[in-house]
């Protein structure tokens, strides 16, 4: 069995290694995700969590290791057909600042779909869809500049969501939220992940976040640790 | 918890029989263990020594009589001074965690792997109460959030510790 259909994943990482100048941030990662799970990528500041969920998405690529999505190995691929893949199948949510502050958030959750092509209407009639599911519909014509954190957090994730992606990269996604407001959003994102089906990378350092995953990977040293043994059963 | 604390404070908004004790206690605050029968009788025949409770009545029935207790006065004033008193912190500092880090480090067994088996249990009943305050009310949102909070404190120093491994190793094996 080889390592890019183990266990039947919908994306593998297999002995991931990056360095910035003289930080090896990964050095020798492995990871999997099956279609529609959520799995937690934990461990301390610096360990790698963000560069690991950078080469899976393949906006970083890495020094050495190979990143399979589908099937298809990502370096590969030409920067155009990465670029297509992260718009068409990959949703990001990060801890803050990725809301487009001259738009509206009507606007900002529909940008992934104008981007695909969707005409204006159709698209904006669908981020409303999404903005009522993440309980924000309220400001659907604020820009960001006048939300709450929380609230541009359920925008960030209706966004991420609009354009119904196989996966989820989401990095501390309730890192700049208060208690109450962080929960609220990962409910809202797990809950609509898995009607979806969508899998999830969700990066964090809480384990009260990460309580909300399937299953978890502690990345120590810039190695993953893949408690499941998924990534290992290749 | 002290359950005669619990009790007498539950008999205080009116008089009633152990069986709806048992049953208002059990839906309130016995969300992980029910209490058993024998547990309610034996605690309020202690509280009626103490006169902390008294005989209100006596229904006649086909099985045992059933009593109805009433609190006293000075029932009233032990719930209000156990409300009143701050619980004792516990510090853990016995913690058979910490006990089971430094046998593992003495006799060179894999301590971080203990501490990484101890992290996916912790982890595994997070889930379980998060699945269980998302489907639930506020009472069950509030008993899971403090139990989360402490499961949280504890993986916190689980992964301190194994941050400080090394260092551990060096002084109880020096």
């Amino acid at each position: 069995m080889t390592a890019q259909n183990a266990s039947g994943a919908l994306l593998t990482a297999t002995a991931l290694h990056k360095t910035y100048g003289a930080t090896a941030a990964l050095a020798g990662a492995d990871f999997a995700i099956r279609p529609g799970e959520i799995v937690a990528v934990m461990g301390p500041s610096g360990s790698g969590k963000s560069t690991l969920l950078h080469c899976l998405a393949g906006i970083v690529t890495p020094d050495s290791g190979t990143v399979f999505y589908r099937g298809h190995e990502l370096s590969g691929m030409s920067d155009a057909e990465r670029s297509a893949l992260r718009r068409g199948e990959f949703g990001f949510v990060f801890q803050f600042g990725q809301l487009v502050p001259e738009l509206t958030c009507t606007e900002n959750v529909a940008l992934p779909l104008r981007l695909a092509g969707v005409e204006r209407k159709a698209a904006e009639a669908r981020a409303r869809t999404w903005l009522e599911r993440l309980e924000v519909d309220d400001v659907r014509h604020h820009r960001p500049g006048q939300v709450s954190g929380g609230q541009g957090q359920r925008v960030a994730v209706a966004r991420a969501l609009v354009g119904s992606p196989r996966v989820v990269f989401a990095d501390e996604p309730t890192g700049a939220l208060d208690s109450l407001n962080g929960e609220r959003v990962m409910e809202l994102l797990s809950e609509a992940a898995r009607e979806t089906k969508a899998a999830v990378v969700l990066v964090t350092h809480e384990s009260r976040v990460a309580a909300y995953s399937d299953r978890e990977v502690v990345v120590r040293d810039g190695k993953a640790q893949d408690l499941a043994g998924l990534a290992g059963a290749a | 918890m002290s359950i005669s604390h619990a009790l007498l404070g539950l008999l205080e908004s009116g008089p009633s029989h152990g069986y709806d004790l048992k049953r208002a206690f059990d839906a309130r605050f016995g969300h992980d263990r029910q209490l058993a029968y024998g547990q309610v009788y034996a605690t309020m025949s202690r509280l009626l020594k103490n006169g902390f409770v008294e005989v209100d009545g006596i229904e006649a029935g086909e099985g045992p009589e059933r009593k109805r207790y009433a609190i006293t006065e000075a029932g009233v004033t032990d719930v209000a001074q156990w409300l009143g008193r701050a619980e004792k912190p516990e510090p853990y500092l016995q913690s058979t965690l910490y006990t089971k880090v430094v046998l593992a480090l003495l006799t060179g067994r894999d301590a971080a792997a203990l501490l990484d088996t101890q992290r996916a249990e912790h982890l595994r009943l997070m889930r379980e109460l998060t699945r269980r305050k998302s489907g639930g009310d506020l009472a069950d949102q509030l008993i899971c959030d403090h139990a989360l909070f402490h499961l949280e404190a504890d993986l916190r120093w689980l992964e301190m510790t194994t941050a400080r491994l090394d260092r551990l190793r060096q002084e109880v094996t020096a």
